[in-house]
């Protein structure tokens, strides 16, 4: 496991990016903050709807206009402010700085072009120098994925490929401008098992051999017991839990936390009746007053009727519940 | 009931091979691709078979089989001890209602210009003589049963969440009183906190209808919460098969060791040893010789690649297709 000792690269703010709409406020997003360090792999677990992807998108600038918009917050890249930056600076940022790799391979590459196109579209924008040298890098990132024949497989389409070897040229891709931060949104649900353990051990090479800091969004508490350092839970556009690893497998709070965790069923052991959240999370542009988990929460009492603060359960493990609070 | 004579169904060295072809208007077979190739099991009435694999190994095949959708090469499909390639007129009828399915996208599985009363009532509606008022007090009780709301029976499916979606699949599944349900990932769509409310959903059903259900599942740890038994499936065959919690204590195929292997911890401190297969799933077109796990498999031996390995039967109810054995 990479150690989390580097330094902070990247730092959120109070976070907000609403949606507007003819009739009402959409916050997909509503005052998150977070830090990244060097080396570290950080989670951003939640279910559809929460607010992951519209994080992460808000990271680049590439929230969808002009309905989205980020209406509040920091994002500190090495100090320097990304919502401050013209378009042309964003543009800098965007795969030499911080990159993307998505779900779902087929859609991210393009069908008409070979992958050796694509990978040499992306590095000559650093790289000013001649075809041959270019297709000497890509062969080079190619093989970095571990991806076998690499001068070969730069003649195929992306329909000629399987799965996982797609989502290996979309990562040789994000990595093709050595940028700080990986933002991976996914990567492996689209994929077979098997298929999925070797990407990841690739990811953790990789980030071994280069110091890169990975945001790691993803649905499954499996991926992230395997990849990161710490995680953030989010519910409805907030971080509810935020917390190392293990703390937060070993003492979860958050009763959102501990009922998600519960309600995954295990290889390891047989269980006669998993414990299932009743209700559905609420809809973004009505959301209930006060604790957002509330409606859904076992422990729900009248002062949830007012959203609680952040509490601190020890160094570096945070909650926001309130029955953390010692008059509860 | 549940130690009667004939299983539920039985599938005996059922095989599908689709021809390639070539050329458009002299059409040549060039060759198959073995898509399910010589595959037995039974699943028993109230009970559940999970069938596990990658993708492309065969499985949805083989449920397409089972729902008379596909007609196997060779082989056959038995249910209740009868040919379902024989039934005709009245008896296929019959088939079609107590044969049942629940597919993985509950956005795509949904006439969306139904109101959801009409998708439940439809199996009932198609094939028996039923009055319009059975039919109603019917579909209000499955609606009940399976956790919704009587008064959303005129609602379209686009006015419901994912998990009440899968929800009106299992109720139109139920409403004819199937024997068998094929459940084709039935959460494997939904949200983490749903998917847990629709398992106990299936789990209670089963002990209320006494239904079989065949479980096709990728998610190991779903498969053994929900499953009675469990087959493991690779390129088209069986490699393993047996009760589920013995499978899980005690895999032996090497194939069904790695996939355990490559299943996420549910813990970080969880260590354990790491299978990791070189290479992917070959092509079923032209599969390794001999045993057709053996170019991607850590112990092979020079035999794997020039012989088939037999079914051995390891311990009671638990076959394995491997030289090790």
């Amino acid at each position: 496991m990479a150690t989390a000792q580097g330094e902070v690269i990247l730092e959120v703010n109070d976070l907000r990016t609403y949606f507007y709409t003819r009739t009402s406020v959409v916050k997909a997003v509503d005052g998150i903050s977070f830090n990244l360090r060097q080396g570290e792999t950080l989670g951003i677990v939640g279910e559809s709807g929460c607010g992951k992807t519209i994080t992460a998108l808000s990271l680049l600038r590439l929230v969808p206009k002009p309905a989205g918009r980020i209406v509040g917050g920091e994002i500190l890249l090495h100090g320097e402010d990304l919502l401050q930056k013209s378009e042309d600076e964003m543009r800098r940022v965007r795969g030499q700085k911080i990159s993307m790799i998505l779900q779902d391979p087929q859609t991210s590459l393009n069908p008409v072009f070979n992958i050796g196109n694509q990978l040499m579209e992306s590095l000559a924008l650093t790289h000013k120098e001649g075809r041959k040298n270019l297709f000497q890098r890509a062969v080079e990132s190619l093989r970095d994925v571990n991806v076998a024949a690499p001068e070969r497989r730069l003649e195929d389409f992306p329909h000629q490929m399987s799965g996982g070897m797609k989502q290996r040229v979309v990562g040789a891709i994000a990595m093709s401008l050595e940028p700080d931060i990986i933002i991976a949104d996914e990567p492996t649900t689209a994929l077979d098992v098997t298929i999925q353990l070797q990407y990841l051990r690739l990811l953790k090479d990789i980030q071994a051999r280069t110091g890169l800091a990975i945001i790691f969004i993803t649905h499954d508490f499996g991926v992230v017991a395997r990849m990161c350092d710490r995680v953030a839970v989010m519910y409805a556009g907030h971080i509810v839990e935020h917390g190392s690893v293990r703390d937060l497998f070993n003492d979860p709070q958050h009763p959102y936390t501990q009922a998600l965790m519960d309600s995954v069923p295990k290889l390891e052991e047989k269980v006669d009746r998993l414990y299932s959240i009743e209700g559905q999370p609420p809809l973004l542009w009505d959301l209930p007053e006060g604790c957002l988990f509330a409606p859904r929460c076992p422990h729900a009492r009248d002062k949830c009727q007012e959203y609680p603060p952040t509490f601190d359960i020890k160094e570096g493990h945070t909650a926001d519940c309130w029955r953390l609070d010692p008059s509860w | 009931m549940v130690n009667g004579a004939a299983p539920l169904l039985e599938l005996q060295g059922v095989k599908k091979y689709f021809p390639v072809t070539k050329g458009l208007i002299m059409m040549k077979t060039v060759g198959y691709v073995q898509a399910v190739d010589g595959i037995s099991f039974t699943i028993k009435q109230g009970e559940t078979l999970g069938l596990v694999g990658e993708s492309g190994c065969g499985k949805t095949t083989t449920s397409k089989m089972i729902l008379r959708l596909e007609v196997p090469t060779e082989g056959r499909v038995l249910l209740e001890g009868k040919d379902i390639q024989d039934f005709k007129g009245e008896e296929l009828r019959d088939y079609r209602t107590i044969v049942q399915a629940v597919f993985q996208d509950p956005w795509s599985s949904l006439s969306p210009r139904m109101r959801v009363r009409d998708i439940i009532a439809e199996a009932l509606v198609v094939n028996r003589q039923v009055s319009s008022e059975e039919v109603k007090n019917r579909v209000e009780e499955v609606m009940t049963q399976v956790g919704l709301h009587t008064d959303q029976a005129k609602n379209y499916p686009h006015e419901f969440s994912g998990g009440q979606r899968q929800r009106i699949a299992v109720a139109s599944a139920l409403v004819s009183y199937p024997k068998l349900i094929v459940l084709d990932e039935p959460v494997s769509a939904l949200d983490v906190s749903i998917r847990a409310q629709v398992m106990n959903l299936l789990k209670d059903l089963q002990g209320e209808y006494n239904v079989g259900y065949l479980l096709i599942a990728h998610n190991l740890a779903t498969v053994r919460y929900m499953a009675h038994q469990t087959a493991v499936m690779y390129l088209g065959q069986l490699v393993e098969y047996s009760d589920t919690e013995e499978l899980y204590k005690n895999p032996l195929h090497p194939y069904t060791k790695a996939l355990f292997s490559a299943a996420l911890p549910s813990h970080p401190d969880m260590i354990r040893e790491e299978i990791v297969l070189t290479g992917e799933v070959p092509s079923p077109i032209n599969p390794p010789s001999g045993c057709r796990f053996h170019p991607r498999c850590p112990f092979a031996m020079d035999k794997c690649s020039e012989e088939a390995p037999v079914e051995k039967e390891v311990a009671p109810g638990h076959l394995v297709s491997c030289h090790l054995y």
